[in-house]
């Protein structure tokens, strides 16, 4: 489990991070949210050790990481790059052989991530010669082709098309799957919505809010439901203590009292469905930040 | 599917993966080939050419008695029947003089110069002494300071390959994901390493040449002389090539784009330049050349022309060596902590006095 607690960081006198503190799980997809400027790729770079912390540490299976120690990290950094002259198969071979993997075991790995990637074909192109949604797949490659013991992706999706994100997905998910903790960040919210396990946001710097999907959905559900009766459901403004806050003929969303709306429901006649309203991961992320 | 398989690669096998990119990825480029092949044929011709243009006897006709006195004579002679023909051939180009009798004696016709080559076979030169003969003589120094120097330039230039590369680097970011996985210093180490290497690669190539070109151009006694010299040099390139190769280095590392690169490459030039141009013109002026094979940058191309010109002693090339080899440890540990503070930065120019701060 990759552990932060407490990390600061500052650009002169500007406070870009305040306290972030937050895990990536083992064999999790950890969603990692927030605003141009919050503080993501700040947080990533201060995890990989390109940037130094203010405050606060970063621990590694609960060992606090330093340049000795720092394990095996397979990172995606935000501007993409890449040797745009060097060929694509020797490119990913030689990356994974800069981690420390042996030439062989390196090839294998790159041989096998081009063909899960589909880019087996251009094993041989120059980088520059591929389009940049291709150069975005070989860069994905270029993060994992040493067998990470965590993974962390800024933006890992952006510049892709559908079919490219899927096929990225799987990838990921395999590794996750695996046992790797998975930290990615993004600003596509139906992406992370869809796929992550847990999430993270951050506003101005600091987490303002963090759990499993689940969670933070129920925490941030509040106190409102949906009903759908037979007939039309403007009775439902009458019952007390409630405020209707839509109504659509036979369906109305309101606040508190779900009981006795219910009770008042089922004395009219039939209830065709009943339910707490869960808010999207779009309206979380708007009321927290 | 296996987790961690990779164990971390040693600074010395991150060094090395470095290098061995470095030299592949120059060793592809078609610049490398151009600037190498024109060394050895210019190395050729420096050697080979006068002898060729030199090599052949003047032509000339001869007419009559004048026959007599050509003889024997370093000219390739050809007879004709009178003064007439003769002139005509010279009219025509097809000799260079026509040698006649003249009254007692004999007259030269030329065309519009003086054959000057031509007199000199038929007038009597009288005896000369030198009163301070040396192996070496002032042309042949002249060509030794000439082809060091002209070496040294060309390598030395030839190592804003690493600035250019470590550009490429900073502008396609992935120095970020090189940084995050071997140390600053490892990159640093195995870009000077590959060049390092494939400098000396193609200074044994011209090394083996150079005896080569000299017994081609017929001057087999200045391979005795130069031989020497070479073994001094070699030392000198290297480990002047080490000095300005992490000064590339950090001209790379505080800019962002290779457009930029210009404004930094300026001292790195100066400093491969200067004692270039300083050892072309002071050659010959042995206090000058002296100072100059101590300070360690003109050291490389002034210590071995001086042991060339038997002008210094070997404790004198071990001291310079000496404090070349400090100086080129200092400039490294510089040029670490400035490469290293430089390289993540992003954006125009970095300002020296920033790359030198410590990391935040």
């Amino acid at each position: 489990m990759l552990t932060l607690r407490g990390i600061s960081r500052n650009f002169g006198d500007h406070r870009v991070l305040d306290e972030v503190s937050f895990d990536v799980r083992p064999g999790r997809l950890t969603g990692f949210l927030g605003a141009n400027g919050s503080g993501k790729t700040t947080t990533m770079r201060i995890v990989l050790g390109v940037l130094a912390a203010h405050g606060g540490s970063v621990s590694w299976q609960s060992q606090v990481i330093t340049p000795q120690n720092r394990p095996n990290f397979g990172y995606m950094p935000e501007e993409r790059g890449l040797y745009p002259k060097m060929k694509v198969r020797e490119q990913i071979t030689w990356l994974g052989r800069l981690h420390g993997v042996e030439r062989t075991i390196a090839q294998r790995n790159t041989d096998q991530l081009l063909e899960d990637l589909e880019l087996t074909d251009r094993a041989n192109d120059r980088l520059e010669q591929l389009s940049l949604g291709n150069q975005q797949r070989v860069q994905i490659a270029a993060a994992l082709v040493h067998d990470p013991e965590l993974l962390i992706l800024d933006e890992p999706f952006s510049g892709l098309d559908p079919i490219a994100v899927e096929t990225v997905l799987d990838v990921l998910r395999k590794r996750a799957a695996g046992g790797v903790p998975v930290l990615f960040s993004s600003h596509q919210l139906a992406i992370v919505e869809r796929l992550c396990d847990d999430v993270v946001i951050i506003s101005k710097g600091r987490i303002a809010a963090k759990g499993s999907r689940e969670e933070l959905r129920q925490t941030h559900a509040g106190d409102r439901y949906e009903i759908v009766v037979a007939q039309d459901a403007g009775w439902v403004r009458d019952v007390p203590g409630t405020t209707l806050l839509e109504l659509d003929g036979p369906r109305a969303v309101f606040e508190s009292e779900p009981q006795q709306v219910l009770k008042a429901a089922l004395e009219r006649g039939e209830v065709r469905s009943f339910t707490p309203v869960v808010p999207t991961l779009d309206e979380i992320f708007k009321e927290v930040i | 599917m296996a987790v961690g398989t990779s164990q971390k690669a040693s600074f010395a096998q991150a060094t090395w993966l470095v290098a061995e990119r470095e030299m592949k990825t120059f060793v592809s480029t078609k610049g490398f080939w151009i600037g190498f092949l024109f060394t050895v044929v210019g190395l050729f011709a420096l050697t080979v050419l006068p002898t060729v243009f030199g090599g052949d006897d003047p032509k000339v006709a001869a007419v009559g008695s004048a026959v007599q006195v050509v003889q024997g004579k370093q000219l390739d002679v050809r007879e004709v029947g009178d003064v007439a023909t003769a002139a005509e051939l010279v009219r025509s180009d097809d000799v260079e003089a026509a040698i006649v009798p003249d009254g007692g004696g004999i007259k030269v016709i030329a065309l519009n110069d003086p054959p000057n080559d031509v007199i000199r076979q038929l007038v009597a030169a009288p005896p000369v002494e030198l009163l301070d003969a040396s192996a070496v003589s002032s042309d042949q120094r002249f060509v030794t300071v000439l082809v060091f120097g002209l070496v040294f330039l060309m390598f030395g230039m030839g190592g804003a390959a690493i600035a250019q590369s470590t550009v490429t680097e900073k502008q396609t970011r992935i120095v970020e994901i090189l940084v995050s996985t071997v140390p600053v210093r490892a990159l640093l180490a195995g870009k000077i390493l590959g060049h390092v290497i494939l400098t000396l690669g193609q200074v044994v190539v011209l090394a083996l040449t150079a005896p080569i070109a000299l017994r081609v151009a017929g001057q087999a006694e200045l391979l005795a002389v130069v031989a020497p010299a070479l073994g001094w040099f070699v030392p000198f390139l290297m480990l002047g090539f080490v000095l300005v190769s992490s000064m590339w280095a950090v001209a790379g590392a505080l800019v962002s784009r290779q457009e930029d690169l210009g404004s930094t490459m300026g001292l790195v030039m100066l400093a491969v330049m200067g004692p270039y141009f300083g050892v072309q013109f002071f050659f010959d002026n042995p206090a000058v050349l002296a100072v100059m094979s101590f300070v360690p940058f003109s050291a490389g191309v002034a210590m071995p022309v001086r042991m060339f010109a038997q002008q210094a002693q070997p404790w004198e090339a071990l001291v310079s060596l000496g404090i070349l080899v400090v100086t080129v440890v200092v400039i490294l540990l510089v040029a670490s902590r400035l490469y290293t503070g430089s390289l993540l930065q992003t954006g125009g120019r970095v300002k020296l006095a920033r790359a030198w701060a410590p990391a935040e």
